[in-house]
Formats: structure tokens, C-alpha cells, sequence
């Protein structure tokens, strides 16, 4: 499935998206808990969310951490030459620590983050992140989230 | 967190596995109880160390094509009002306040909104500026033109 055929997804995929984005049933079988409140078979629940696993619609069931809160992360800026940007984004890529990598219509045109389980091995990163790319890295932690998001009306 | 706490939560990070008993799949790959899985999610949720657990849309699969940072130089005194406000929009996703680092980057307040166009962002930018009275600070709208990563983070 294509990102545009989202609106292929029936009224079913759409309410259980927008009923189990948090709250998500902590009990020993979560898919049957879900299963009853649509009336419908456990196993069809598994497969309606590992159909939209497959389709990309649905990252994972997992849990958002809130900010700062385990392990420490802050939002890098770099300006990378254009022609070096794919280069130096892969080689950001490759770190196991680095969750977002995006390029943006700025000056300052990659943008990623990091997260690490302590200050002291986040700043290896970046250190290390400068050495292996020579590019400056802009360091722009956390100072206050105003705002967490409860997930999206589909 | 004691050791078992982060070997779960490593576990969690992988996704919740699609078969009829989740809580336990993960509770064996770590080697304790059912319950501890369940009470270790429970517990983190009530102190808001987790903030949301359940189904984690891809935005653009959704038609959120369109992300943009926006960043505003606010004076200090008024930036927390400010991003309060700005929180309780509907199409902004994140608000952040971050350091200033002059002289190349001298924004303070970051927010997100995924939109299904770029007009879309500009519409919504206008309103939030006239509305909230901050036309006349300086700003910038960042729009994502690749993603090269985009996955949850790992903590553990």
C-alpha cells in the first residue's frame, strides 16, 4: 500500500487507529480485549495490525518516552555542503544512537537527533559524529516541552 | 531503573509483538514474569516516564507529508506563555523551547506541524502569529525535504 491509498483503510482500521494510540489495554491478551469492544474474532485484530505494520500505516505498538525523563537526547544542526549532504547524512545514519535524520530547507540543512543513556556517552556521539563527518554540530537540547503529543485523529 | 526495568523496556522499544499473549512473549525474552512486563508499563505511565503507549502512526504515511519546524525568537519573559498557547493548537504537534546559539541560530521556541501541504503550514502560521500577537519576532519555517531516519528512539 502506497502512502496515498490511506484512504483505503476501512471504518474498522480507522477506529481501532484512533481508539488505541494510547490507553492501549495492559492486560494479558490485549488483542482480545480490542477484539471484543469491536465485536469481532482476536485473530482478525492481529491481522488487521500486522497488515497495517506491513503497509507502513502503523510504525509498531510501542511506548513514547517522555522527554528527558530515561537516557538524555538533543536536536543537532549541521550545514553541510549539498553536494556532501547524502554522504555525511549516512554516515550520521549509522549511529545506533541517532533516531531522526532529516534534511530541511535551511541553512542549517541536516537535522538529527540523539539519544544516549547518559550526558557523558551523548557527548562521545557528537564528538565522534564531528570527527568521522568534519562538519560543526549546532547542539540544541531540550530546555522545556510545552507540548506532548496524544496522537492523531485518522 | 533497576536492571530488569531497562531489559524490558529494551524489549518494549522493539514493538509490542502481534501474537495473542504480548506482555508474556516479552516477559520470556527477558526472563521474568507476565506481571512484571505489565506492572513495569503501568508504573512508568503513572509517573509519566511513558506518555503515551499504544499504536505509533508513520505521519507520512498518513498524508502528513509535510513537516515543518517552525522556530521563533522569543524574548524570555514571555516565551513560556507563548508556547503554552501555541501548544493548544490542533495541527502543532511539538513545542519545544531550546537555547539560542548566536549568532547563527538565534530561535528559542520550536514547533512542528505535519500538514498535507506546505500552503497549509503558511495559513496555520499566519493564524498563530495574528493570534498570538508575535508577528513582529523573527522567524523561520524549516520544512523536511528528505528523511534519512525516522524510528522511535533507543534509550537502553
Amino acid at each position: 500500500m502506497n502512502p496515498e491509498n490511506i484512504d483505503q483503510l476501512d471504518r474498522l482500521d480507522r477506529s481501532i487507529i484512533n481508539a488505541f494510540q494510547n490507553g492501549f489495554p495492559l492486560t494479558s491478551r490485549p488483542y482480545k480485549k480490542i477484539a471484543e469492544q469491536f465485536a469481532i474474532p482476536e485473530q482478525e485484530v492481529l491481522e488487521r495490525l500486522n497488515r497495517l505494520q506491513n503497509n507502513k500505516i502503523i510504525s509498531r505498538i510501542g511506548a513514547i518516552i517522555t522527554p528527558n525523563t530515561i537516557g538524555v537526547s538533543t536536536l543537532c544542526a549541521m550545514t553541510v555542503e549539498q553536494n556532501e549532504l547524502d554522504n555525511v547524512a549516512q554516515i550520521i545514519n549509522d549511529y545506533d544512537e541517532v533516531n531522526h535524520n532529516y534534511q530541511r530547507s535551511h541553512q542549517f540543512n541536516l537535522w538529527f537527533v540523539v539519544t544516549a543513556q547518559n550526558q557523558a556517552h551523548l557527548s562521545k556521539i557528537l564528538d565522534s559524529i564531528t570527527a568521522r563527518t568534519g562538519y560543526t554540530i549546532v547542539n540544541l537540547p531540550l530546555e522545556t516541552a510545552y507540548y506532548l503529543n496524544l496522537g492523531f485523529r485518522i | 531503573m533497576t536492571e530488569l526495568e531497562k531489559r524490558i523496556l529494551c524489549e518494549l522499544q522493539k514493538g509490542l509483538p502481534l501474537e495473542t499473549r504480548p506482555y508474556l512473549a516479552i516477559a520470556e525474552a527477558v526472563g521474568c514474569k507476565e506481571t512484571d512486563v505489565l506492572q513495569f508499563i503501568e508504573a512508568k505511565q503513572t509517573e509519566n516516564i511513558i506518555s503515551r503507549f499504544g499504536l505509533i502512526i508513520m505521519h507520512r504515511t498518513l498524508g502528513y507529508e509535510h513537516n515543518a519546524m517552525v522556530v521563533w525568537d522569543i524574548p524570555d519573559n514571555l516565551v513560556d506563555q507563548i508556547a503554552g498557547e501555541m501548544a493548544n493548537y490542533d495541527c502543532v504537534n511539538l513545542c519545544y523551547r531550546r537555547p539560542r546559539v548566536p549568532p547563527d541560530w538565534p530561535y528559542n521556541l520550536f514547533c512542528m506541524i505535519h500538514a498535507k501541504s506546505r500552503g497549509f503550514v503558511y495559513e496555520t502560521l499566519k493564524i498563530i502569529q495574528s493570534e498570538l500577537q508575535i508577528d513582529s519576532y523573527q522567524y523561520a519555517v524549516l520544512f523536511s525535504e528528505k528523511a534519512y531516519k525516522q524510528r522511535g528512539a533507543k534509550y537502553v
